[in-house]
């Protein structure tokens, strides 16, 4: 399994992309293989304040629902558009076309906090 | 289920799974694979080649002697009278109190012999209840330990499996069975069922025989690109042809009347709760098991709720998810007669938001 160097994790298998003040937001490959076939990606927050941990969609595998949480505090600024048609590219390239949101973030500090890869391997065991 | 790891019961061919790099979840009290290559790809191998499936949790049960039909027969909600040899039964067997202790398929062996497979989750629930009703002393073996059960299901299973064994299983009916020679092992039951709808047989054979019996079937399906099926591809399958699952849609307080089992409900004979059944028969009941496909987004899961257009809830989703063969999510659930028809408009109430769904025929999926 892959888990980028340049991406900080949480340990609720989202990862995170810091571009100055902006987030990426997406989940890890653990977790899409944990959740197996997603068929919906549900977010209705665009254009949201939202705080760290708060609830801002969900994710829909054939089997499994599961909430997705702000690793960081913002507004959310964009939903991936192409998760409507396209769930399936949360498996195929969960860093890459499977991002879920761009968040403008609140305090850049929090991103700091959270788990580098390696720590974040650990916390999967792999 | 809440099982601890050291409680959990293995299937013979427990290790097969986890060589082949299955998913394996505790269900039942049993370790099994609920996926290898992903739901949707194996799914897809059963509707259109072929798939095995190891079912060997669930539960049978031989019952033998003079009475055992006049047992069968009280226990149970279908006719059994009208099996000859070689004939299987969906039934179920009803509780005193309105709701159903378990569906099961009933084999009759020969005149003074069944064989009974019941859910793994019931086998204990199942053996007391019929036991305290064996009042004419049949004599009854469980022997659900000892049996391992594949389900090769998918239209290419009757091409693979004819090349092990002489019997021709195109003489084979659906829902009938043959007993014989099969991969060198005597007395394996070869059976035209399963809970798929898209074909195939289940084999019952002892636990010893269970990694040739396996490598047997992949090696005679192989050209038909043949693949092992976990219980997550068996529930979207059995889900898409309406099939009820105990412990979803049905268990010990849903009416088999209610659940649209009235066609495995024959009051031409004396069985458990018969009056009270009958009487919901005749006089019609409040809600209804029902199959419906979403119309807006959103996928129906198991005891989300059910709303009408004003917002009032009116029933509960037994079984929901997205059908990986039609590309929508369907799901079943109870509501009440009046929103039963076909097209009617209900609303499933997922994350707090009524998403519009519309009652539709099961199955769901039509070959």
């Amino acid at each position: 399994m892959n888990f980028p160097e340049n991406l900080k994790y949480t340990k609720d298998h989202e990862w995170v992309r810091v571009e100055g003040n902006i987030a990426f937001i997406g989940i890890t490959e653990f977790a899409q293989g944990e959740l197996g076939d997603i068929v919906y990606v549900d977010i209705t927050t665009e254009g949201e304040e939202l705080a760290h941990e708060e609830i801002f969609g969900t994710v829909e595998a054939v089997k499994t629902v599961s909430d997705l949480f702000m690793p960081v505090s913002g507004k959310v600024l964009e939903v991936n558009k192409g998760l409507d048609t396209n769930p399936e590219s949360v498996n195929k390239d969960p860093y890459g076309a499977g991002w879920m949101i761009k968040v403008e973030m609140k305090d850049a500090a929090e991103a700091n906090a959270l788990m580098i890869a390696a720590d974040y391997k650990v916390l999967i065991g792999h | 289920m809440e099982t601890t790891s050291e409680e959990l019961k293995s299937v013979a061919l427990e290790n097969k799974h986890i060589s082949l790099g299955a998913k394996m979840v505790p269900f039942a009290g049993y370790l099994m694979p609920v996926s290898y290559s992903g739901l949707n790809d194996e799914h897809v191998t059963v509707r259109n080649a072929v798939g095995v499936f190891d079912v060997s949790h669930m539960g049978e049960f031989i019952l033998k002697g003079e009475h055992a039909l006049d047992l069968i027969q009280r226990v149970t909600s279908n006719d059994a009278a009208v099996l000859a040899d070689e004939k299987i039964q969906y039934s179920c067997l009803p509780n005193d109190k309105g709701g159903i202790v378990d569906d099961l398929l009933v084999y009759r062996m020969n005149e003074k012999e069944f064989m009974l497979v019941v859910n793994a989750s019931n086998i204990e629930k199942d053996w007391d209840w019929i036991s305290k009703l064996n009042t004419k002393g049949v004599e009854m073996k469980n022997i659900s330990g000892g049996v391992s059960l594949l389900a090769v299901q998918g239209p290419k299973a009757i091409l693979a499996l004819q090349k092990l064994t002489d019997i021709n299983l195109s003489d084979i009916p659906y829902y009938s069975f043959k007993r014989g020679l099969f991969n060198g092992e005597e007395n394996v039951v070869i059976s035209n069922t399963g809970y798929t709808g898209a074909g195939g047989f289940e084999i019952y054979f002892p636990n010893a025989s269970a990694d040739k019996m396996w490598d047997a079937i992949f090696a005679a399906g192989a050209e038909f690109g043949i693949k092992p099926i976990g219980l997550g591809a068996r529930d979207t399958l059995r889900l898409e042809m309406g099939f009820c699952l105990y412990g979803n849609d049905i268990n010990d307080t849903t009416s088999p009347i209610e659940a649209g089992l009235g066609w495995i409900t024959k009051f031409t004979k004396e069985f458990t709760n018969k009056a009270a059944l009958l009487e919901q028969k005749e006089k019609g009941v409040f809600q209804k098991l029902v199959g419906f496909e979403m119309i807006d987004r959103g996928i129906p899961r198991h005891d989300y709720q059910i709303a009408d257009a004003s917002g009032t809830i009116i029933g509960k989703v037994t079984s929901g998810t997205q059908s990986p063969s039609l590309n929508k999510a369907i799901g079943m659930g109870y509501v009440p007669t009046t929103f039963s028809k076909a097209d009617s408009e209900i609303f499933i109430m997922i994350r707090d938001k009524a998403i519009k769904a519309k009652v539709v025929k099961i199955p769901f999926y039509k070959a």
